[in-house]
């Protein structure tokens, strides 16, 4: 069998999933550590990033992530309310004899800013999170990290993506769910892995992100995680969609004790990582017909 | 003077609603001839977000002194306080009971955000 891998092109790998918890940091990881050098892992799970308690990345630089925020100039505003108007958030507010601001509603999109006809609105910016960079072994390390308490993860994922290197191959540990954070960490990627258990409410919400990934128009394949568990309607659902079946992961003892340790499995299992890069042409191979 | 009321209907025989933010309706009530308005809040009663934040600034820009409701959170408490606007609180029964013992001193000032937001 040939098991060599191709390199010719730098592919953006999506780690996805509908439902949280199915094994998308375990998969991302693990896929990371068997190709070993010329790939960065990309941890975009800003609310709970947890890549790290495996890679161990020594990090050495780490920068604030910031959202534009608008501040009202007293002395110049008439407090005609344009601002609210135009506002789709609710986040500015012009009483009858002042103004009041949000931060925690703004999404930072700078309407307020276009929309005041006497310029009193400057901008200024809010930390939101924390970006770390660094590295474990030959593997590129990112990591957004997103301040307790905020709401909006999207903006901070939109930054760490910005520090992707395009020279090596990039695999991005997504968010779970189908909503704006998963979107907005999938999007131009070449191709998504859909990791899910076999379990009923594993199959619910991998429908869901199957629909979403689908309206992106990206090539995508499932990996099973606990394999063994549950019953066979993920199996059957993706016989039915057409939906290849890149690797499945038992639902075994040994593994689920080496991820609680913060091990990897392609280094403590046998036989781990040969599947590991199996999954990794499979996906190569549908890459390449999906581009 | 005028005074909103949050109400689970159009009338003054709605009982009154416990949420502000996403009331269903706002009854703006003029104390000085008993005549009424029925404010349909559904806008905001389906907004994603800022919900007390916009109905505390509808009943500002009606020009009402007072809010009777059940709770306030955070940010509709915020805006009602900026502008001037004392919440007070009412249990139970209608508006129009709501507004009897209003007249009657019988209701407690909101004096702090009571609830916490999306309650």
């Amino acid at each position: 069998m040939n098991m060599s891998v191709a390199v010719t092109e730098k592919p953006i790998i999506s780690i996805a999933s509908g439902k949280g918890g199915t094994g998308k940091t375990t998969f991302a990881v693990n896929l990371a550590s068997t190709l070993s050098e010329n790939v960065q892992y990309v941890d975009l799970d800003v609310e709970a990033p947890n890549g790290h308690l495996f890679l161990k990345p020594y990090v050495d630089k780490e920068t604030e992530a910031k959202v534009p925020i608008p501040v009202i100039n007293d002395k110049k505003c008439t407090l005609c309310g344009k601002c609210q108007e135009a506002c789709q958030f609710n986040a500015l507010l012009i009483l009858e004899n002042s103004s009041m601001h949000f931060p925690e509603l703004c999404h930072g999109c700078g309407a307020c800013l276009l929309a005041c006809p006497v310029g009193a609105i400057d901008e200024d910016y809010r930390p939101i999170g924390k970006i770390q960079e660094g590295n474990s072994g030959k593997i590129k390390f990112l990591s957004g990290i997103l301040n307790e308490g905020e709401a909006k993860s999207p903006p901070l994922i939109a930054q760490v993506k910005n520090k992707i290197s395009s020279d090596l191959t990039t695999i991005l540990d997504c968010s779970p769910g189908s909503s704006c954070p998963a979107i907005e960490a999938i999007e131009g990627s070449n191709y998504v892995v859909m990791v899910t258990e076999p379990t009923p409410f594993g199959l619910h919400d991998l429908r869901l992100a199957v629909e979403m990934v689908r309206v992106l128009k990206i090539p995508f394949g499932v990996v099973i995680n606990k394999a063994g568990l549950g019953d066979g309607k993920v199996y059957q659902y993706c016989k039915e969609e057409n939906i290849p079946i890149l690797l499945e992961i038992p639902f075994q003892k040994n593994i689920a004790a080496e991820c609680s340790r913060g091990n990897l499995i392609v280094e403590k299992i046998p036989g781990m990582k040969k599947r590991f890069l199996e999954c990794y042409n499979k996906i190569m191979r549908q890459f390449r017909w999906g581009r | 003077m005028k005074i909103a009321i949050s109400a689970m209907g159009n009338s003054l025989d709605a009982e009154v609603n416990q949420r502000f933010g996403r009331t269903r309706w706002l009854i703006i009530f003029e104390t000085e001839n008993g005549e009424y308005e029925a404010i349909d809040n559904s806008d905001n009663y389906n907004a994603p977000q800022g919900a007390g934040i916009k109905t505390a600034d509808t009943v500002a820009k009606k020009g009402c002194k007072a809010v009777i409701t059940g709770h306030l959170g955070p940010k509709a408490f915020t805006v009602l306080n900026r502008a001037g606007i004392k919440g007070y609180n009412c249990q139970s029964g209608t508006v129009q009971e709501a507004i009897e013992k209003y007249k009657n001193g019988q209701l407690t000032e909101i004096s702090s955000p009571d609830v916490k937001g999306h309650w």
